[in-house]
């Protein structure tokens, strides 16, 4: 017999209102620990992809679409701007680098994304088999849109308009895979790369014919063809500054002086994230609430139970039990039911996280992850264990004042 | 093995109670009688340390318990004492053989299960071992209870009317049980009781 034995038996011989108990603290321990999960994989996942680029321009619209669209590859274009104008920019004394991106296109509704090889750069992309883009209309795919896809290289596909798989497809020109990417668990998984010209290509009239030329001055946006080239377009252009002035100076020039419009990722994720944060609060309050509710039906079952044990206490008093015993006995129920609520609580928001990225298609392509932990949840496993001895703290001073004389008498 | 002198007791410093002196000698058997209201519980309580003592000594084997710190005379109840009530006051959540594995526990003693095995076999409740508290007859709780009571060989066994919420047979078996037990242990057993089933069975009388 110990005591350990001693609070397991009362609590299964009350095994309903205990189960209710540890179901009612995780539930609210869970939603904690899905959001917790949730919202730190998504700042990570933010500032990941942003890495390096510290502007984005592209066409007049929204900031925030801009951001969205050619970061994070989840909304439409703004629309186009001029290679030209988009060249000069390039050259200018304050940008360090600048990579091109024209999009438009996608393959069951994986984007294809018309680029250099700076961008796979950025996110420090490696291939996993195959080789680079040698010449038009060859591309190069990420992980998770090679696994879904099933494409390996050699594979041809027809592309279609848009971002949807009704699109217009655009069957004379098939791409061809030439590579695959490892995963990298960033947004460049679930892009499909090429150069920037085979999106042109695609999109040339049936009848135009493309006829390889030599030129005295390339693009350095597009080397394969000349310099200042008044149309052609692309959708945007990722910037790197090259010293902290530019941060003041660059946006504002291209906001006022140009008419493309200048977007910083940090800034806009920073106004989506507070966008998305009062949700996340919100839910975080409930979860509160619930774990409020479970302490006070935790603290009600401990004190009734106590109540009903008045003769048990005093008899175990009486065969030599000391008042502290009894009261670490109590604090021991009340943390046992904690302990268990958070352990099936973290677990059950572990678990609700991988079958929702196992399940729902779309979470993939977020590569979200069910099987990281913070170190947050061990404050959340502190906190439920504190939680325990704080709901136990009145019914063990109860447990404390047993007069054993006046309950053995009182019969 | 008990020496009180000078004992007395009050509730709410209205009315007090004196105790008589009494001097018990190792295994001795004793019947406390009294009305109700006569203070046959409250000097049970207090020669069993249950209650402390206001004015006046008790010694047990020597020891002064109205001088005893609460913790001290928390073990020293454990070490030396065995109670049994009315009431069997059994611990429903565990079995019989966990309630009375709670004795020694709680006592800070071996925990023998050898020991449970005689001792409810001496009681014949052997096969009970097992059994819920809940699916025991009152006889066969009350029986639990005698041998939750004497399982750690205490040198006093203190029972508050052990016998009057049982029928005549279970009366006749459990308090014959009980002054066996007592006997076999040599175990001194005080029982405090208004039962008149029980005079017939132990000579000494303390009348309040």
């Amino acid at each position: 017999m110990n005591l350990v034995l001693l609070v397991f038996s009362y609590l299964k011989a009350r095994l309903l209102n205990t189960l209710l108990n540890i179901l009612l603290l995780s539930l609210g321990i869970a939603v904690i620990t899905v959001l917790l999960l949730f919202s730190n994989q998504l700042k990570e996942k933010i500032s990941d992809n942003t890495k390096g680029i510290d502007l984005v321009v592209g066409a007049k619209g929204s900031p925030l679409q801009l951001i969205l669209c050619n970061i994070f590859h989840i909304d439409f274009p703004t629309g186009n701007i001029k290679l030209n104008e988009a060249e000069r920019l390039a050259k200018h004394r304050l940008v360090k680098s600048a990579i091109p991106l024209a999009l438009g296109d996608s393959y069951q509704n994986f984007r294809i994304v018309g680029t250099n090889t700076a961008y796979a750069d950025l996110y420090q992309a490696e291939l996993a088999s195959g080789v680079w883009w040698v010449s038009d209309l060859e591309v190069v795919v990420g992980a998770a849109a090679a696994e879904i896809l099933k494409l390996k290289v050699g594979d041809t596909f027809e592309s279609a308009h848009g971002l949807s798989k009704e699109g217009h497809a655009h069957a004379e020109n098939p791409f061809v895979v030439r590579g695959v990417l490892k995963k990298l668990n960033s947004v460049i998984d679930n892009l499909i790369l090429t150069n920037v010209s085979s999106i042109w290509k695609v999109h040339e009239e049936h009848d135009s014919i493309n006829v390889e030329k030599v030129f005295s001055d390339t693009s350095i946006l597009v080397p394969t063809i000349a310099a200042g080239d008044s149309t052609k377009e692309i959708t945007s252009l990722l910037i790197k500054y090259r010293n902290p002035i530019a941060a003041i100076q660059l946006p504002r020039y291209i906001n006022t002086q140009t008419n493309m419009q200048a977007a910083s990722p940090a800034f806009e994720a920073a106004r989506l994230f507070s966008i998305l944060g009062v949700g996340v609060q919100a839910l975080n309050g409930f979860a509160y609430v619930l774990i409020f509710i479970s302490a006070l039906s935790i603290f009600i079952a401990l004190y009734n139970s106590l109540k009903e044990r008045k003769y048990d206490l005093a008899i175990m008093r009486s065969m030599g039990a000391s008042r502290t015993k009894l009261v670490v006995a109590t604090q021991l129920e009340g943390i046992t039911l904690t302990l268990f609520g958070s352990l099936i609580g973290m677990a059950l928001g572990h678990g609700v996280l991988y079958l929702f990225t196992a399940f729902v298609a779309e979470s993939q392509k977020t590569g979200i992850s069910a099987t990281i932990f913070y170190k947050e949840e061990l404050f959340l496993f502190g906190g439920s264990l504190l939680l325990g001895i704080i709901c136990s703290l009145i019914p063990s001073f109860q447990a404390y004042r047993t007069d054993i004389h006046k309950v053995l008498a009182g019969n | 093995m008990i020496k009180t002198t000078s004992l007395r007791y009050s509730y709410n410093f209205e009315k007090e109670i004196s105790f008589k002196d009494l001097l018990i000698e190792k295994g001795e058997q004793f019947l406390l009688l009294g009305e109700s209201g006569s203070g046959k519980t409250t000097l049970l309580h207090l020669l069993g340390g249950l209650l402390k003592s206001q004015r006046g000594n008790i010694e047990v084997g020597g020891t002064d318990i109205a001088n005893l710190s609460e913790s001290n005379l928390d073990r020293f109840r454990g070490k030396h004492y065995g109670f049994i009530f009315q009431r069997n006051h059994l611990i429903q959540a565990l079995t019989v053989e966990k309630n009375l594995l709670m004795a020694p526990f709680l006592a800070g003693l071996d925990q023998d299960s050898a020991r449970i095995d005689d001792v409810l076999e001496q009681l014949g409740i052997g096969e009970k071992k097992h059994s819920r508290i809940q699916d025991l007859s009152l006889g066969q709780a009350q029986r639990v209870a005698i041998a939750r009571a004497v399982l750690n060989k205490p040198a006093i066994i203190i029972a508050d009317e052990p016998t009057s919420a049982l029928d005549d047979k279970n009366c006749d078996k459990v308090s014959d049980l009980l002054i066996s037990v007592a006997q076999q242990n040599n175990a001194t057993l005080i029982i405090a009781t208004h039962d008149q089933r029980l005079r017939s069975k132990i000579s000494n009388l303390i009348q309040l």
